[in-house]
């Protein structure tokens, strides 16, 4: 009946002997003008979140974080309602899972590789990952935009929306696991391959399935059985050959390369065959 | 409709009464009735009609009759009527057969056999209607232990409390998206909740922005598995957040709300494309165990600055128990467990009428639990699916409920008739359609009175209860089985339920 009974134990891993927030401001924060370095060594979840969100309080709108490992909903919780700033936040090495879940509008630069949920239901903003990531990267996006210098994980884009003139982009450089863009509602995936080998095909299965809305551009090969039946492949027009060269463009800006040569090669434009891919098998 | 089925319902017009007043004709929105002017006489097309008589109630001369039409076929306990109909619509069509609506079946409903007690000369019954009669229920995490300081002869208490919100009454609005049904009933559910001090729960279809100044104080707010209009603003406006795993009229599957119900709308709130089918997929991809459960809650708690309570709603399935205590170990501050006669806007017929388990059984196996284990405190649990009065209501609290969700019990004040054909999106009643022509039979400033009749009168129902029992406050009769009796229940139900058989 209490927290003494060892057979039922009941430990919160978030919240237990968090530390007080004003005082770990006082030893992990260093700040110089509107930049605070702030130390994570260590941190739990909830202490590190409780750091971002009182530097920003303290009027800073560059946060760099050192010695990150593991803690997640880096970028979560700089929601306020009353506050418009857009706050830019370099991560160094290893953040959690979740990384800038439901962001609404910041920018998340990491120096390392990322883990799952990366830019779970962001809203707004940007993340640019130096590494890879893991599942679910950019899972039920709405706005905003994700670069990843490697690969992804399975279920990458999974029921990515748009809305209007929101339209999240999502830009792997390398390559998937299977179901990319599974369910996608809407945006723009890129897809380049550019550490596959020449000839070598992407490995994803499934890719697209439950398609039903946005595009996703492929570069590199890929066989017609790892696409699912409610997708369309058809070669790029003039106006996707415009949005694979702003994309290439920005990837490499981020992560160096040669945009040309990147944009030559060869694009395949995947498309949901139908706006309505589950209309036809309902009886009422 | 589909060939060789049967018609399911009679429509009988009495010439001698009908003034030709073409009402019925507008009224119907799958066109039963017709007028033709020239033979100034109405030809009816039954097998249309849905029951929903809508056309019999507002009919100004008493008219129109409208009655099942019993099976025609050879009586046969096996293969009912319901049985063969199916087989030819899914012959017809090749289709996964859909419904709306809760589960119709006859299954035992266990409220119909559990009693209330009442206060007989060991103790005095009290009249709630002179004497003071506390319902407020409070949704949350409640501390294990409570700190209190004393300092200089004054106590004063030190325990933090984790959020929790207040009810004026142990009743809420459960979840009905905006697109599954109509604005207008949406924005009286609203209404009526903000009027009675209670919560309405948005769905997973969002809350406009523009009712978010007013209502967003007395809303719960889904984040489900399709994220549909999920974001920072979405989550911090309201008072609870709730998470949908699952309902109970459709365990283990996702919903799709069809392209043609997406309109500019619907289209904006659920930030999609207009006329896209709005996919909810079965589990939400960033949950495949407790421990990713645990990830979302904290991301909500994260996104939300921990200001509010977290909710998990799960339907009532074979081990639910077992879940709901791994819900509460996951971190959320309220289980809302959804039985199998719970309603929904449309679901395949072979799920609603066969998944899940009833709320009655499921809600006291997971109070059970919960007390067991210790951590019953650490949550409040709302139970859901086939509340149907305030004894329900009450029955519910006695098996160990904080709250109840209510969604068909609201609809039917509105004006539903329980027809079972939401998934059709041609509600006469104006409740479970986007057809302009047809929401516009609904105003929301008398229909939310409607609804907050509806609370008001059960919450005098359960004052008037509690007082016969001789309680006075809600808090006593929650989890308190000794005040419920079964009828007619084998022992093993009576096991589950935790009640005494009557006499004993």
């Amino acid at each position: 009946m209490n927290g003494f009974n060892v057979k039922f134990g009941y430990r919160d891993i978030f919240l237990e002997d968090v530390q007080p927030v004003h005082i770990l401001y006082e030893t992990r924060v260093k700040t110089a003008g509107c930049r605070a370095v702030i130390d994570a060594r260590g941190l739990k979840h909830k202490e590190l979140t409780d750091l971002l969100r009182e530097a920003v309080r303290r009027g800073s709108s560059e946060l760099v974080i050192n010695h990150v490992f593991g803690q997640r909903y880096i970028g979560t919780r700089l929601y306020s309602p009353f506050k418009d700033e857009k706050i830019c936040i370099e991560v160094n090495q290893f953040p959690g899972n979740d990384l800038g879940a439901f962001l609404n509008g910041h920018r998340i630069t990491v120096q390392g590789n990322a883990q799952d949920g990366v830019g779970n239901t962001m809203d707004d903003g940007l993340i640019v990952v130096h590494g890879r990531a893991g599942d679910v990267t950019a899972m039920s996006m709405r706005g905003g935009q994700i670069f990843i210098r490697d690969n992804v994980g399975y279920r990458a884009a999974i029921h990515m929306k748009e809305y209007k003139d929101k339209v999240p982009v999502l830009t792997v450089g390398g390559t998937s696991q299977d179901f990319l863009g599974e369910y996608m509602a809407g945006g723009i995936v890129m897809l380049l391959g550019l550490n596959l080998q020449e000839d070598e095909p992407h490995r994803a299965r499934y890719i697209g399935v439950g398609m039903h809305g946005g595009v996703i551009y492929l570069r590199g090969r890929l066989a017609e059985h790892q696409v699912g039946r409610e997708v369309e492949i058809c070669p790029p027009d003039e106006r996707d050959r415009e949005i694979i060269g702003r994309y290439v463009r920005e990837y490499c800006r981020y992560f160096g390369g040669s945009p040309q040569e990147i944009i030559n090669g060869r694009f395949q434009k995947l498309i949901p065959a139908s706006l309505r891919p589950y209309g036809q098998i309902y009886a009422s | 409709m589909y060939p060789y089925i049967l018609s399911e319902f009679i429509v009988e017009r009495r010439e001698d009464r009908c003034i030709r007043c073409r009402v019925c004709e507008r009224q119907c929105a799958n066109g039963v009735h017709l007028f033709d002017s020239e033979l100034n006489r109405f030809f009816t097309t039954e097998k249309d009609c849905v029951g929903c008589q809508r056309c019999v109630m507002l009919c100004p001369a008493d008219a129109l009759y409208v009655r099942p039409r019993l099976a025609d076929y050879r009586p046969n306990g096996s293969w009912t009527r319901d049985q063969m109909q199916n087989l030819k619509k899914q012959a017809a069509t090749g289709g996964v057969v859909l419904t709306g609506s809760g589960n119709d079946k006859p299954y035992r409903v266990y409220w119909n056999h559990l009693t209330l007690n009442a206060s007989q000369v060991t103790n005095p019954s009290i009249d709630p209607l002179r004497e003071p009669m506390e319902l407020q229920t409070f949704l949350g995490r409640k501390p294990d232990s409570l700190k209190i300081e004393f300092n200089g002869g004054k106590a004063r208490l030190a325990s933090e409390f984790p959020p929790n919100v207040p009810l004026r009454m142990p009743l809420l609005f459960s979840a009905m998206s905006l697109g599954a049904i109509s604005y207008p009933a949406f924005k009286s559910l609203a209404m009526a909740a903000k009027e009675a001090g209670v919560l309405f729960n948005t769905g997973e279809g969002g809350l406009p922005v523009e009712m978010r100044g007013e209502y967003a104080d007395h809303a719960i707010v889904q984040c489900a598995s399709g994220r549909f209009g999920v974001d920072e603003d979405y989550l911090n406006c309201a008072r609870i957040v709730e998470i949908k795993i699952g309902q109970g009229a459709k365990p283990g599957i996702g919903g799709h709300l069809p392209g043609e119900k997406v309109s500019d709308y619907i289209a904006q709130t659920r930030m999609i494309p207009r006329g896209t089918d709005a996919l909810s997929p079965a589990p939400q991809h960033d949950i495949y165990s407790i421990e990713d459960l645990s990830m979302l809650i904290y991301a909500l708690k994260e996104a939300t600055d921990y200001s509010k309570p977290v909710s998990v709603k799960i339907a009532a399935v074979n081990n639910v128990a077992a879940i709901a205590s791994g819900i509460v170990r996951a971190g959320a501050d309220i289980v809302a467990i959804d039985g199998f006669r719970g309603g929904t806007g449309a679901a395949p017929l072979v799920t609603r009428d066969n998944v899940g388990i009833p709320i009655e059984l499921a809600l006291s196996a997971v109070d059970k639990r919960l007390r067991d284990e210790g951590i019953r405190n650490r949550c409040s649990v709302i139970a859901a699916g086939g509340i149907r009065s305030s004894a329900d209501a009450i029955k519910a609290i006695a098996l160990g409920d904080d709250a109840v969700y209510l969604a068909t019990a609201p609809l039917v004040a509105m004006g539903c008739t329980l027809c079972h054909k939401c998934h059709t999106g041609k509600c006469n009643w104006g409740i479970c359609t986007q057809d302009p022509f047809l929401t516009k039979r609904l105003n929301p400033e008398l229909t939310s009175r409607r609804l907050s009749n509806l609370l008001r009168s059960w919450e005098h129902e359960i004052q008037e209860i509690l007082g016969g029992m001789g309680v006075n406050a809600i808090e006593s009769l929650r989890g308190n089985r000794e005040h419920l009796r079964g009828l007619g229940l084998e022992e093993w139900e009576l096991n589950v339920l935790g009640v005494k058989g009557a006499g004993e």
